[in-house]
């Protein structure tokens, strides 16, 4: 008798932690939905202004659905409407960037990949205080060293170039890229640099044949980060360039606020998102390994 | 010639001395293990053989051969590492080849002591695996493999065993020495672990605060050992040192047990120097496995102590007694029966004693 009354009570309960159970999944889904709605609705807003006239856009509402597929304004934004002076349009710009970025990307990288190497596998006295000093340069704001950059640039003659845009970035970068990769090569042991040395392999063998390859993860953490960084801009940008030597991002700035017509939010919408897209690709590309490179140090085996 | 020929050698890291003065030698073929516990300086004398780190004073030869300020690669040795150090981007095969690429030996020839190699190991079916698909065993044979595809003169372990389970670890111990008796090439091998440097050191260097205690086989390392270090050292448990007086009475030579009157008869021992015994403050070394439980020799000393605690660890039984106040440990077969808190007649075999200075700690 009380056997059965005790298994029937021990039925309710698993009934109730059922419901309770069922409850918080719903739960959990409908606030992932929700931040999930908050994050997308700028880009949704982005999208479907761009894909509409300026007609459309002055009589419907922010998040009324376009007409059509009115790809217009992205031609204009990428291509111009083919009038000559006052007419900005991305397309230089663009290349610009991309002429900047790259380089920029892979100095920086490389030249990290190789200060990490040294301050972790082949210690020097001192070696703590160059790397105190390096991590200081993450610190500096931009603002601080704008002056001091714009002689120098100027000293060098590259001014107003894409080549003295590259110059800084890569410079700007080495703090960072230098920290990650240190902290990625502490976790490497010593002993692979032992057994390559007695094995005959010199400074740089060891770096391009051991070290290197198993550096991936860490590669696309620091080339997500410095693309990202480079690409978005803004400041070293419009300091260190104008007119044809600008990159996207200041480009961009010029066309959206310096047009005296009738603000064109289609045009806007479509070159912002084209001078977004570069960085999403990336992330796209590397994320899975971005997450993989951060949560991973150590090389086991 | 020896192979290896270590003189007055120094180092230190910033303002700690992490080796003083070390001399020694190394005849061609032999096994020297150097044990110690960790911090007193083996490792780095390892690394120092092997040219991975440099010298403040003295120097090293191998085969009479200054080598102090040459190149690691160039010192004609190998080196096996804890971690085994495999290169992760690389396969079996082109780990172990990868020195004699460098070395830019000719392809047949690094083919040839690749299959060779691979064969004598056991690893020719692996050679295309990368080392995370190898389990521990393999990949440290792979270690190995790497180190003899080179035909080094010396080969250096630095503690290789230490990251396997302990199965593996008595399994690769015995593969280590059926090596080692095949190809008898001269080793250095470091450990913190006694049973593998008895097992495997044809000579043992006993190190501890960056200074080699004692140098000698493991036999003597064991039954004479040159301090109550070496004494404390080697040995599970470790060698009993009771304190007390020495006392010379009409002839007769007696180690008298502090705070007691309990005395043992010293007779036969081989003293380094007989003059200056009486009155000396010593201490009396016996190990465990040598108090037995039946008289075995007509020479064993006959005492009665009390038990006090016993551990129980299988195959045998570690008790402690009670000696005037100090504690002397006991090993005997876990088949005999003692009773805690009684006397228990023992016998101490005194031919396997030993005396040490109590001020300078060394044997007498």
């Amino acid at each position: 008798m009380q056997d059965s009354l005790k298994s029937s009570s021990y039925q309710q309960l698993e009934q109730k932690s059922k419901y309770t159970n069922m409850f918080l999944r719903w739960f959990l889904y409908f606030i992932l939905i929700l931040f999930a709605s908050y994050f997308i609705f700028p880009l949704y807003v982005m999208v479907v202004t761009s894909l509409k006239t300026m007609e459309e856009i002055r009589q419907g509402t922010l998040l009324s659905w376009p007409s059509g597929l009115n790809l217009e304004s992205w031609a204009v934004a990428w291509g111009g409407r083919g009038y000559g002076a006052g007419d900005t349009f991305l397309r230089p710009y663009f290349w610009n960037s991309i002429k900047m970025v790259v380089p920029a990307v892979f100095f920086s990288t490389f030249i990290g990949a190789m200060t990490g190497y040294v301050l972790t596998k082949w210690r020097f006295k001192g070696d703590q205080w160059v790397f105190l000093f390096l991590l200081f340069g993450c610190f500096i704001p931009f603002q601080a060293i704008l002056l001091p950059m714009a002689r120098t640039l100027g000293v060098l003659g590259i001014s107003n170039s894409v080549i003295g845009l590259v110059l800084v970035h890569t410079v700007y970068g080495i703090p960072f890229t230098t920290l990650f990769f240190r902290n990625y090569y502490i976790s490497v042991p010593t002993e692979l640099v032992k057994a390559a040395r007695i094995d005959g392999a010199g400074f740089f063998k060891i770096f391009f044949k051991i070290l290197l390859p198993i550096s991936a993860p860490i590669i696309v953490v620091t080339v997500i980060w410095q693309f990202t960084q480079i690409w978005n801009d803004f400041l070293f940008g419009s300091t260190f360039s104008f007119g044809e030597a600008a990159p996207i991002q200041v480009a961009l700035n010029n066309m959206v606020l310096s047009s005296t017509s009738v603000k064109e939010y289609n045009v806007d919408m479509a070159s912002a998102i084209i001078a977004g897209i570069p960085t999403l690709i990336v992330y796209v590309l590397a994320g899975k390994y971005f997450i993989r490179g951060l949560t991973s140090g150590a090389v086991k085996g | 010639m020896k192979t290896l020929k270590i003189e007055e050698l120094s180092k230190n890291f910033g303002s700690t001395e992490v080796l003083k003065k070390i001399n020694l030698e190394i005849d061609e073929g032999n096994f020297l293990v150097l044990l110690g516990p960790s911090g007193c300086g083996k490792s780095t004398l390892l690394n120092i053989i092997a040219g991975l780190e440099t010298i403040n004073e003295g120097n090293v030869f191998i085969d009479d051969y200054n080598v102090s300020k040459v190149e690691p690669k160039d010192r004609n040795i190998a080196m096996v590492f804890q971690s085994y150090a495999l290169y992760p981007s690389m396969n079996v095969k082109e780990n172990m080849i990868f020195g004699l690429k460098q070395a830019k030996t000719s392809k047949e020839k690094i083919q040839e002591q690749l299959e060779k190699v691979s064969k004598f190991l056991q690893v020719d079916q692996l050679l295309e695996r990368k080392p995370s698909q190898l389990s521990g065993g393999q990949r440290q044979r792979v270690a190995i493999g790497r180190a003899l595809v080179r035909e080094p003169r010396i080969f250096l372990f630095d503690e290789p065993l230490s990251n396997l389970d302990a199965k593996l670890r008595v399994e690769m111990r015995r593969e280590i020495k059926k090596l080692h008796q095949q190809l008898k090439t001269t080793v250095v091998y470091v450990t913190h672990d006694q049973t593998e440097a008895m097992s495997l050191g044809t000579n043992i260097a006993i190190m501890n605060h960056g200074v080699i205690q004692q140098n000698d086989t493991p036999e003597k390392i064991y039954n004479k050992p040159s301090n109550t270090f070496v004494a404390d050292f080697i040995g599970s448990p470790s060698m009993n040192l009771i304190k007390g007086i020495l006392k010379e009475n009409s002839g007769d030579l007696l180690f008298t047990v502090s705070g007691s009157n309990l005395e043992i008869p010293i007779k036969d021992y081989d003293f380094k120097d007989k003059s200056n015994l009486n009155n000396k403050e010593v201490f009396f070394g016996i190990r465990p496995e040598h108090i037995f439980f039946k008289k075995f020799n007509e020479s064993d000393f006959e005492i009665n102590l009390r038990a006090d605690l016993s551990e129980y660890i299988g195959h045998e039984q570690i008790m402690t007694f009670d000696f005037a106040n100090q504690e002397v440990l006991a090993k005997f077969p876990s088949t005999i029966k003692i009773d805690l808190g009684k006397e228990t007649k023992l016998y101490f075999d005194l031919t396997q004693a030993s005396l040490f200075d109590a001020q300078t700690e060394e044997r007498i």
